[in-house]
């Protein structure tokens, strides 16, 4: 150990001893990082109406009153629809516009990408209030379809990066070679490029997924009534009072998280094309 | 393609079908293109027009007179600026040494740290600022932790205040600058820092005349990312601010949830809009917005 304090750590032959103090700052910001995530899991199974840590007492309680409540499970339904079908809208038409911006060598392509992404510059509140304008007119307001719709709007520029990216390091030339052969466009795309980047495809597809499930501010102005989703429950709840339920419904939502953050690492490790 | 003899008879009609088939490509974007006009410019595009009309429907610059002349929306400008550079400044404190430190692991121990930076970047925001809630209330974990180690002896006020909502602001915007960071650190070439204490310099002054200048196009992407975040942020100052802090976004809804004047809220939308794309056009003259946008994910 001491021994290892007086090696050289970099390439300015500083030694690991004289940073030190980096070595705990860092670990220090790693623990409080993911800390106070974590620290809601066991205060979940807390018998206690004031959430403690650790639990004197443990119980389950907090759970069933979530799995029983007729509000919290349809808030629940609706989180989940809507994230699928969010994934569904948002992955296919993102794709085909990445295919079109990575193809098309129009002037104002550059344009085009911009537009595209401006729903992830634009702060929420704004694409909030203005889907909610639109969504009253046509009156969708509170329907899943517009839920949808906004969500899919979000989820966008993550899947147009995300596949665009793919595409820049896929090599052109072997969809080329498809359509030599005589493969019409579509099919030499769907059949040679879409499996050579489907780690990417996957990837987007979960941001999507995530995206609509984790939204809070967009939800509370356009959901409510029998399609309110789970995080403008959760938002409502909070801002009156701490209320256990919440901490069970956060950890089942790290879960959820964490499983899909899994998967990313699975699918899009392997060819590093996520 | 490319061997295609352009000069032929055939070059008239061979350049119009390039140009056809290039339309065609593009036609792709357009569902995509559909989607961001009709619920985002359109709308925006309305808003916009709407904040210049007064209560009685004429033409008007009322809603930023209002701005201007009353002080209690020149406190949430001022407000919104101050959570926004807190925030980013607290995150270039805390954030560069969690980079640099990353950055100098060999790539599988900086891996596996990077998922301290990753998991919280995935998790709900909503969840994230829930826990702060329960860890800063008067019983929490922090203020019985801090009485235990005799930090202070009685609980501290520290959530539903500026304290709690920079803490929690923070936390949720720190991926944001690390992400972009890291990559800009990872891309400096070593040899430059080998070079540099080859020619006499100790380590301290390598690292600030070579290492810091070369991950500044990481750190400016990082920090204007923070800060045009946290210019519209909502969500956690409404939790963690416990009505105390007032940002533009949380007005703007109460304006429209509470007493349904879309001029008023527009207006404010329109200031809001205009300040984040002054921060991004900033951030253009610095950096790519590909790469940054292509830095988070």
């Amino acid at each position: 150990m001491l021994k290892w304090l007086r090696e050289p750590a970099s390439e300015t032959q500083i030694t690991h001893g004289a940073r030190l103090w980096l070595y705990i700052v860092a670990t220090v910001i790693m623990v409080l990082l993911v800390a106070p995530t974590l620290i809601v899991v066991p205060m979940s199974f807390s018998d206690s109406q004031y959430l403690e840590f650790p639990p004197e007492t443990w119980s389950t309680r907090w759970y069933e009153h979530y799995f029983t409540s007729p509000e919290w499970m349809s808030a629940t339904v609706t989180s989940f629809q809507a994230a699928i079908l969010t994934m569904l809208v948002a992955t296919p038409i993102g794709i085909l516009a990445a295919y079109g911006l990575h193809t098309s060598s129009l002037a104002y392509i550059r344009l085009v990408f911009v537009l595209l992404i401006t729903p992830m510059m634009v702060p929420l509140i704004l694409v909030a209030i203005g889907a909610f304008y639109v969504f009253v007119k046509v009156n969708i307001v509170h329907s899943l379809f517009g839920l949808v719709l906004a969500h899919s709007l979000l989820a966008l520029p993550l899947v147009v990066i995300v596949t665009g990216s793919a595409l820049k390091s896929y090599d052109m030339n072997l969809e080329m070679a498809a359509r030599s052969l005589g493969a019409p466009r579509w099919k030499a795309f769907l059949t040679v490029t879409l499996p050579q980047i489907r780690f990417a495809v996957i990837t987007a597809a979960l941001l999507s997924f995530l995206t609509s499930f984790d939204e809070v501010v967009v939800a509370m102005f356009i959901s409510g009534g029998d399609n309110a989703t789970l995080t403008r429950n959760m938002f409502n709840a909070l801002r009156d009072q701490i209320d256990p339920t919440i901490a069970s419904i956060s950890t089942i939502m790290v879960l959820v998280t964490s499983l899909l953050m899994v998967l990313s690492q699975i699918f899009g490790r392997a060819k590093g094309s996520g | 393609m490319a061997a295609v003899d352009m000069t032929g008879m055939n070059a008239e009609g061979l350049r119009r079908d390039g140009f056809l088939e290039r339309l065609k490509l593009f036609g792709l974007c357009s569902p995509a293109i559909l989607l961001v006009l009709v619920i985002l410019v359109i709308p925006a595009g309305w808003l916009a027009y709407v904040s210049f009309l007064g209560a009685d429907g004429q033409f008007s610059m009322e809603n930023y007179a209002r701005m201007i002349n009353r002080k209690s929306y020149m406190r949430i400008f001022i407000t919104t600026f101050e959570v926004s550079f807190m925030t980013t400044g607290i995150c270039v404190l805390i954030g560069y040494p969690l980079a640099y430190f990353l950055s100098q692991l060999p790539a599988r121990i900086a891996n596996i740290c990077m998922i301290t930076v990753l998991l919280p970047f995935w998790t709900s925001l909503l969840v994230r600022t829930y826990a702060w809630l329960v860890l800063l209330q008067k019983q929490g974990l922090v203020n019985t932790f801090a009485i235990e180690m005799g930090l202070w002896d009685e609980p501290l006020k520290i959530v539903h205040n500026m304290t709690g909502t920079l803490i929690g602001m923070v936390h949720i915007m720190l991926p944001f600058l690390v992400l972009p960071l890291y990559a800009s650190m990872k891309a400096v070439n070593r040899d430059y820092m080998k070079a540099a204490s080859n020619l006499g310099a100790n380590p301290v002054s390598a690292f600030w005349t070579i290492f810091f200048p070369l991950s500044t196009p990481g750190l400016f992407a990082g920090m204007l990312i923070v800060f045009v975040l946290c210019l519209g942020f909502y969500v956690t100052p409404a939790v963690l601010g416990g009505g105390k802090v007032i940002m533009v976004s949380m007005k703007i809804a109460s304006n429209i949830e509470l007493f349904v004047n879309w001029g008023a809220a527009s207006a404010l939308g329109v200031v809001l809009l205009a300040l984040t794309i002054g921060a991004l056009w900033i951030t253009s003259r610095f950096v790519r917005l590909e790469q940054i946008v292509g830095g988070g994910h």
